[in-house]
C-alpha cells in the first residue's frame, strides 16, 4: 500500500502536464524543476484544489479522484492530505495556539485536550511560550513552525510542501530545515516537497523527481539523480557541468572540446559532466598555440558572462557552454571579462560520460 | 509642519475648503442651536415622538435583520463569482444607492401593489402588503442592504480563498470553514455593513412615504414624524427638532462605531 500514487494529467492552453509519482509510508519525495515546469499544479491536484483531467490520485488504497471514466473527485477537506505553501497561512484572527488546535478539534478533539496537544506541538517545534501570540506577533520562520505543526497535527496521510523555506532568509531556512527533517522522520509523515533548492532535496528527502515542462525527465534516489543528471536542468541543481556531444572513432567531442574514449563505440547525444571547480583558467594570449606539452584536456574559449558565486565567481564560456568557478581575486589577476580568449584544461579523471 | 509633510498645493485653495466644511457643518451647528434644551426630554417623550421612536427602532433592528440573512449569502456569492460577474450583480446591487429612494418606493409599489401581479396573488391570500408596518420593513430592507453587502464583499474579496483553502486541507467542512474563518476574517466589513445598514434603514424617509405612507402609529417612523411636524399636523415643531438631534446623534454614534472597528481591524 502506498501513502500516495498519482498519474496527473492536466490540459491547459499551452501547457500539459502528465506526470506518475508514489510516495511509499514515510518516505519523501522531492520534486524538482525550473518554474513553470508544474510542480505547483502537481501539488494542487494531489490537495484536491485542483482537477485533473485523466488520471488517478489514490491514497492507502482508497480512490480520492479518477478521470474521465470513472470520474471521481474528493474534496480537500475528506483527503487527508495537507498543502503546506510557501506563505504560512495561518489563520490571523487566532492564537498560534488556537491555530494548531483548530485542526485538531476538526478531527474530533474535545477544546481542552485539543488545547493541550497543541501547546505540546508549539513546544516541539521549538515555540515553547508562544502560545498566546497572533501571526502577526511571529516572525516568518516562527510562522512557518506553526504551520508545520498545525499540518503534523492532523496526522495527515501525506504532506505537501511547496517551496515552504523559499521566503526565508538563508539562516532562518536552514533551521526550519532541520525541523523539517527532525519531524518528518519522527513522526514518520509520507511527504512530497516541490523545491528549486538542492540542500531541500539532499537534506530531506530519499528520492528526487524532476519535472521539466509538465514531464517527468528523471526520478530515482537523490545521490544518484544529482551524480548523473540526465538532463541540463538537473546538472545545474547538481551544480555540474553537462555538455553533450558525441564519439567518433574512439574519441569523444563538443566543439572544441575532446578526449580519448577508445572503449566507446560511436555514438550521439552522449554527455559528459565535471565540476566546476576542477576546470583550469588561463588567459590566451595573441599568437600562443595550445601548449601540447601539458598535461590534460585543454581547448581554447571565449569568456560571455561572469557571476557572482558565495565562494567567488562562475566564468561561462561559449563552444561548448561550460562553467568554470575561480576565485575572485583570480579573476583580477588574469583579468577576465566577457568576450576574453581562455584556455581551459581539465584532467581527463574530473570527466565522466553518463 | 515642514514642507515634507504639507506638500506643494496652492495656499489659496485653503479658501473654498474651509466654505465646504462650514457648508456641511453649519446647518447642524444651526439644528443644535433650535433646539429648545428645557424641553427636550418632553418633546422626545411626548406620545406621537414615542411612538415614531419605537416604530424606527423596531422596524430598523427587522430590516437590518433581514439585510444579514439575506445580505451575507448574497455578499459570498459576489465575492466567490468570477471577475466578470461579480462586476455585473455588484452593479445590480448598487443600483438602489444611485437611486432616488422616491423611485425605489415606487417601484416596490408597483410590484406589491393590488393591481400587480404579486399583489394579485398575495391579495387572495388575504396579504396586503403596502401602508402596513411590514411596508416600512421592505422599504427600509431595499435601502439599506446594498450597503451591507457592499461592504462584506469588499472584505470578503480582500481576503480571499487562501486561508479557506488551509482550513480544508486540514479537514475542515464548508459550515465549519464558514463559521469559524471566512466570517471571523471578514467581521470589520461584516460590523460595518451592519452599523451602516442599521443607521440607513431608521432615516429612511422617500422609498417609506410612498409605499408604506405615513399613519401614525403603524408606518410613521422618525423622519416622517419629523417631515409631518414641519407641515403643521399632529407633530409640534419642539418634538420635530428633538428627534432630529436624536437622529444626528445616532449618525454620528454609528461613525464613531465603525471608525473604532476599522481601527481595531487586524491586518
Amino acid at each position: 500500500m502506498t501513502a500516495l500514487d498519482a498519474h496527473v494529467v492536466v490540459q491547459r492552453p499551452s501547457f500539459r502536464l502528465d506526470a506518475s509519482l508514489t510516495v511509499e509510508p514515510g518516505e519523501v519525495v522531492a520534486v524538482m524543476g525550473p518554474s513553470g515546469a508544474g510542480k505547483s499544479t502537481l501539488l494542487d491536484v494531489l490537495a484536491g484544489l485542483l482537477a485533473l483531467d485523466e488520471g488517478f490520485v489514490r491514497s492507502g488504497g482508497t480512490t480520492l479522484d479518477a478521470a474521465p471514466r470513472p470520474r471521481v473527485r474528493t474534496a480537500p477537506s475528506r483527503r487527508g492530505i495537507v498543502l503546506l505553501s510557501q506563505e504560512p497561512r495561518l489563520f490571523p484572527h487566532l492564537t498560534a495556539q488556537a491555530n494548531i488546535a483548530f485542526g485538531l478539534r476538526v478531527h474530533g478533539a474535545d477544546a481542552r485536550s485539543a488545547a493541550t496537544a497543541a501547546h505540546d506541538w508549539l513546544v516541539r517545534v521549538g515555540l515553547d511560550g508562544m502560545d498566546r501570540r497572533r501571526p502577526s506577533q511571529l516572525s516568518g520562520g516562527q510562522q512557518q513552525r506553526v504551520a508545520l505543526a498545525r499540518a503534523l497535527a492532523t496526522s495527515p496521510a501525506a504532506l505537501l510542501l511547496d517551496e515552504p523555506l523559499t521566503s526565508l532568509d538563508t539562516e532562518t531556512a536552514g533551521d526550519v530545515r532541520a525541523l523539517l527533517h527532525d519531524q518528518l522522520v519522527a513522526t514518520g509523515t509520507a511527504a512530497i516537497v516541490a523545491t528549486h533548492d538542492a540542500l531541500d532535496a539532499v537534506s530531506l528527502a530519499s528520492r528526487l523527481v524532476v519535472l521539466e515542462n509538465g514531464r517527468v525527465t528523471q526520478e530515482g534516489p537523490v545521490r544518484e539523480v544529482l551524480a548523473e543528471p540526465a538532463t541540463r536542468f538537473t546538472a545545474a541543481v547538481a551544480g555540474l557541468n553537462r555538455v553533450v556531444g558525441s564519439v567518433r572513432a574512439g574519441r569523444w567531442h563538443s566543439g572544441g572540446l575532446g578526449f580519448e574514449a577508445s572503449d566507446q563505440d560511436d555514438s550521439d547525444g552522449r554527455a559528459v559532466v565535471f565540476r566546476p571547480g576542477d576546470v583550469g583558467i588561463e588567459r590566451a594570449a595573441p599568437d600562443d598555440g595550445l601548449a601540447a606539452s601539458t598535461s590534460g584536456v585543454v581547448w581554447e574559449a571565449r569568456v560571455t558572462r561572469l557571476e557572482q558565486t558565495p565562494a567567488g565567481v562562475r566564468v561561462r564560456t561559449a563552444e561548448p557552454e561550460v562553467s568554470v568557478d575561480v576565485s575572485a581575486d583570480r579573476v583580477v589577476e588574469i583579468g577576465l571579462f566577457p568576450g576574453t580568449p581562455v584556455h581551459l584544461r581539465i584532467d581527463p579523471a574530473d570527466m565522466r560520460l553518463v | 509642519m515642514n514642507q515634507r509633510s504639507t506638500g506643494f498645493i496652492p495656499r489659496v485653495l485653503a479658501i473654498p475648503a474651509v466654505l465646504g466644511l462650514a457648508l456641511l457643518v453649519l446647518p447642524l451647528g444651526a439644528l443644535v442651536l433650535r433646539v429648545d434644551w428645557s424641553t427636550l426630554w418632553t418633546d422626545i417623550t411626548s406620545p406621537e415622538a414615542r411612538s415614531a421612536l419605537g416604530l424606527s427602532l423596531l422596524t430598523g433592528l427587522i430590516a437590518t435583520g433581514v439585510c444579514v440573512l439575506l445580505g451575507v449569502p448574497l455578499a459570498l456569492l459576489i465575492a466567490r463569482s468570477t471577475v466578470r460577474t461579480a462586476a455585473v450583480l455588484r452593479a445590480i446591487v448598487t443600483v438602489p444607492l444611485v437611486l432616488p429612494p422616491m423611485v425605489g418606493g415606487v417601484a416596490l409599489l408597483f410590484l406589491f401593489g393590488r393591481t400587480s401581479w404579486l399583489g394579485g396573488i398575495l391579495s387572495e391570500w388575504d396579504v396586503r402588503v403596502p401602508f402596513t408596518t411590514g411596508a416600512v420593513v421592505l422599504a427600509q430592507t431595499f435601502v439599506a442592504l446594498p450597503f451591507l453587502v457592499l461592504a462584506l464583499e469588499g472584505s470578503l474579496r480582500s481576503t480571499g480563498v487562501g486561508y479557506e483553502q488551509a482550513a480544508a486541507g486540514l479537514g475542515a467542512g464548508r459550515w465549519r470553514i464558514l463559521a469559524r474563518v471566512t466570517l471571523p476574517l471578514a467581521a470589520p466589513g461584516l460590523v460595518a455593513g451592519i452599523v451602516l445598514c442599521f443607521a440607513r434603514a431608521i432615516g429612511e424617509f422617500g422609498a417609506t412615504a410612498l409605499f408604506a405612507g405615513n399613519a401614525p402609529g403603524v408606518t410613521q417612523t422618525m423622519p416622517l414624524a419629523i417631515y409631518t411636524a414641519f407641515n403643521g399636523a399632529g407633530v409640534s415643531q419642539g418634538t420635530a427638532v428633538a428627534l432630529s438631534l436624536l437622529l444626528l446623534v445616532t449618525a454620528v454614534g454609528v461613525l464613531l462605531l465603525v471608525r473604532a472597528w476599522r481601527a481595531e481591524a487586524p491586518r
